[in-house]
This record gives structure tokens, C-alpha cells and sequence, in this order.
């Protein structure tokens, strides 16, 4: 059983020693594409928390109750990205039922998720790293809180760029680039940290 | 050239509608192993040869696959190839899949295929879509063998491990940082937004295809960002 201080550890290397998307590249689409407006950005930051969280628990009992027993372990990949398409619609019809105003503020980013190679990519490491479920669903939860540290410093930065004037051919997404790539070297100053 | 044969695909694939370069699909892997050229070639190698190989396998078996579980069934052929690859790295070259690691069996969530699967293969016949699959292959394996290459050259002075800058060359460690692949990549699309700037009138028409066509610029994230709006 894990302790409470590995736990700790674990929040803070997947959240921001590794951050997902500015070390670890996984994301990027989002990251780039939705990050115009602090609001929306925010809005699929905590989709993703949401989502990778439940998913990271669900592939971990998968992996750990069915893959394990039967030898199976080598069906990890196509298992989870069928957990997790699965996952995400299940999550949005529920929403759509019982939770409407949850499913207002997020129901627009739920469909992109399933193909948010984050999403996969936590399943994946929680099982390289052989975390538990709990310390597994930790580091989803971790890892989705770095995505949205990330992804809200980028969009404020991104209204505050909006009006400069940029030379043509770095506007679009060169400029958005260079920023992602200055803030990776900020996220590196947490590197200290471990 | 005519039309869908196998000369033509290739040169579309590695050249008109280059998937990293033109398109701009599959960022993050991209990314992420390009600190050398040979992670940088071993990806792209096996994104190619699953790329290749489900397309085959789609284009095959398209009469059978319903329509209305078409993206299923894809993602099932697709993941069983990233499968197959992985063991095979795993068992012939296994410093390659240590080098590539968890960006190995994400080749599945790679936009590349799965619109190659969608906007191609399932609607052509089985030759030209094998085409299609190694010219995209190998315009992809090119480009990251490429950005590979010139972040392991400023990074650490060599190319393919072979010693090329002299030896008065301090190295730019940032380039084979996570920050280097950013700025990279942000120089190559600035000086293709140039040249598009130049001609701008022949560019374009090249961005219809696979997955809305462009992950960094997708319009289907534009309209989703319009309806986040709305509803707030």
C-alpha cells in the first residue's frame, strides 16, 4: 500500500516537475487549439481533471482484475483506448441526464477528450511505473492539474499577446510556439524540486 | 502523374500533402522524440509501417464494415498493429523502445492514421491505399528524421551520433530540452507561414483532409471555442 508522502510525491512530479504537455508533449492539441480565452481554456482543463481522474481508477481495475489474471497484459493499448472512448460517452450521457449545469460547462470538451492522447498516455504510465490504483489515480489526477496550470497560463498569456503586433510570419501559431516553449524553460525551474 | 496510382501517392505523401509539415497532424510525437535523428527515424519508421499496414487492412476490408461503426472498427485494426509493433521493438530493438517508450503504443491516438483510415482507405482500393500508407509514412519519417537532426546538431554537435560541428562548438543543451522542441518547431512553421505569405495564392486547398486537416489551427476546436462562448 502506498504512503501518503509517495502520494505527495507523485502529485507534485506529475503535476509539475513533468508536466504533461510542457515536458512530456502529451495534449498538444488542446493545449494549443483551446487556449485562446482564460474561460474556455479553464472549461477544458477541468474536463480533462475529470475525465483522466475516472479513467485512470477505471483502466487500473481493468488492468489490474482482468489483464493481470488471465495473461492478457499485452491487450493493455487496445483495452484502454476502448475504456476510454467508451468511458467518455458514458460520462456524457450521464451528464447530460442527472447533472445539466456540469454538463453546460463541459459537455462541449468531452467528445474531443476521447482522442486527447493524455488520456491514454496516464493509463499507459500508471502502468509502466506500476502504481496502484489509488496512487494511479493520483497521478491522473495530478497530471490533469498540471494540464490545467498549463493551459490557463497560456491563455492568459495569449489575451494579453492578442493585441501586439507580431511580425506576419510568427502570427498564429509560431508565436503560440515560442510562449509554450518559454514557459517549458519556467516549468524546468521546478525540476529543483524532487 | 495519374491519379491514385502508387507513384503519385508516394509523391503526395512526401511531398504535396506532407503530414507533418503541411498538414501539421501528430504533433506530439513530433515533439516529443525528436531529441535525436535516430529516435526521430525509429518513430517514424513504425508510425509508417502501422500507418501502411492498417491501411491495407481498411481498405480490404471496407465492403465488410458497417458505416455506423466505422471509427470503432478502425481504432480496433489500428491499436492491433501499434500492438504487434510494439512486441516487435520489444523483442528485436529494445534500446529503440526504451528510447521511445510510452510514445510507442500512442501511435493509436495519432491523428495521421486514423485520418489517413478515414479520409483514404476506406473509400479506395486496396493498392493505392498501401501507397498512400508508405507515402505518408515516409513523409512523416522524413520530417521527424529532419527536425531530429537539426535539435541533436544544435543540441549536442552531432548528427546520427557522428561528431559533425567542430570541436571550438559549445553545445545549445536547450535544443534537446523539452523548451528546444517548442522553439524548433515555432522557426520551421514561422518560415512556412513566410513562404505561404509570399505565394499565398497557391497555397491552400491541401488542408481538407484526415482530421479537420490541422491539429495546431483545427477548426473543429475554432467551433467548439465559439460554443464554449455562447454558453458562458
Amino acid at each position: 500500500m502506498e504512503t501518503v508522502k509517495e502520494l505527495l510525491v507523485i502529485l507534485v512530479s506529475s503535476s509539475l516537475v513533468s508536466n504533461v504537455v510542457l515536458s512530456r508533449f502529451l495534449g498538444l492539441c488542446p493545449f494549443l487549439g483551446v487556449s485562446k480565452k482564460i474561460d474556455t481554456a479553464a472549461g477544458m482543463g477541468s474536463a480533462i481533471i475529470f475525465v483522466i481522474t475516472l479513467s485512470s481508477g477505471i483502466a487500473g481495475v481493468i488492468y489490474r482484475f482482468l489483464l493481470v489474471p488471465f495473461h492478457l497484459e499485452y491487450l493493455q493499448t487496445i483495452v484502454f483506448i476502448l475504456v476510454i472512448a467508451a468511458l467518455v460517452q458514458f460520462v456524457e450521457m450521464f451528464l447530460k441526464k442527472y447533472m445539466k449545469g456540469l454538463y453546460q460547462a463541459l459537455g462541449v470538451y468531452l467528445p474531443l477528450i476521447t482522442t486527447n492522447c493524455a488520456v491514454l498516455g496516464v493509463a499507459l504510465t500508471n502502468v509502466q511505473k506500476e502504481y496502484g490504483i489509488l496512487a494511479g489515480m493520483v497521478n491522473g489526477f495530478a497530471t490533469a492539474l498540471g494540464f490545467l496550470a498549463a493551459i490557463v497560463i497560456l491563455a492568459g498569456l495569449r489575451e494579453k499577446m492578442a493585441y501586439n503586433d507580431i511580425p506576419p510570419a510568427f502570427r498564429g501559431m509560431p508565436h503560440v510556439l515560442l510562449t509554450a516553449g518559454l514557459m517549458a524553460i519556467a516549468f524546468c525551474g521546478f525540476s529543483g524540486l524532487l | 502523374m495519374k491519379e491514385n496510382s502508387a507513384l503519385e501517392r508516394l509523391y503526395n505523401g512526401i511531398l504535396k500533402e506532407n503530414p507533418t509539415f503541411v498538414l501539421m497532424l501528430g504533433m506530439c510525437p513530433t515533439l516529443a522524440v525528436t531529441t535525436s535523428a535516430v529516435n526521430g527515424l525509429g518513430m517514424g519508421l513504425t508510425t509508417a509501417a502501422v500507418l501502411a499496414l492498417s491501411n491495407l487492412l481498411i481498405s480490404l476490408l471496407r465492403g465488410l464494415i458497417p458505416d455506423k461503426v466505422r471509427i470503432p472498427a478502425f481504432i480496433v485494426i489500428i491499436a492491433s498493429f501499434v500492438t504487434m509493433a510494439q512486441l516487435l521493438l520489444e523483442a528485436y530493438l529494445p534500446e529503440l523502445n526504451e528510447a521511445l517508450g510510452v510514445y510507442i503504443p500512442l501511435i493509436v491516438v495519432n491523428c495521421i492514421i486514423l485520418g489517413r483510415a478515414e479520409a483514404y482507405a476506406y473509400s479506395h482500393g486496396p493498392v493505392s491505399s498501401l501507397f498512400d500508407g508508405i507515402g505518408m509514412g515516409l513523409g512523416f519519417t522524413l520530417a521527424l528524421t529532419g527536425i531530429g537532426a537539426v535539435r541533436e546538431l544544435l543540441g549536442t554537435g552531432e548528427c546520427f551520433g557522428v561528431r559533425i560541428m567542430p570541436s571550438g562548438y559549445v553545445p545549445v543543451g536547450i535544443f534537446v530540452l523539452a523548451p528546444g522542441a517548442f522553439f524548433v518547431l515555432a522557426a520551421l512553421s514561422a518560415l512556412q507561414n513566410a513562404v505561404r505569405n509570399r505565394g499565398s495564392a497557391s497555397a491552400g486547398g491541401a488542408r481538407d483532409k484526415g482530421c479537420g486537416g490541422n491539429c495546431l489551427h483545427c477548426p473543429d476546436i475554432e467551433v467548439i471555442d465559439l460554443n464554449g462562448e455562447e454558453q458562458d
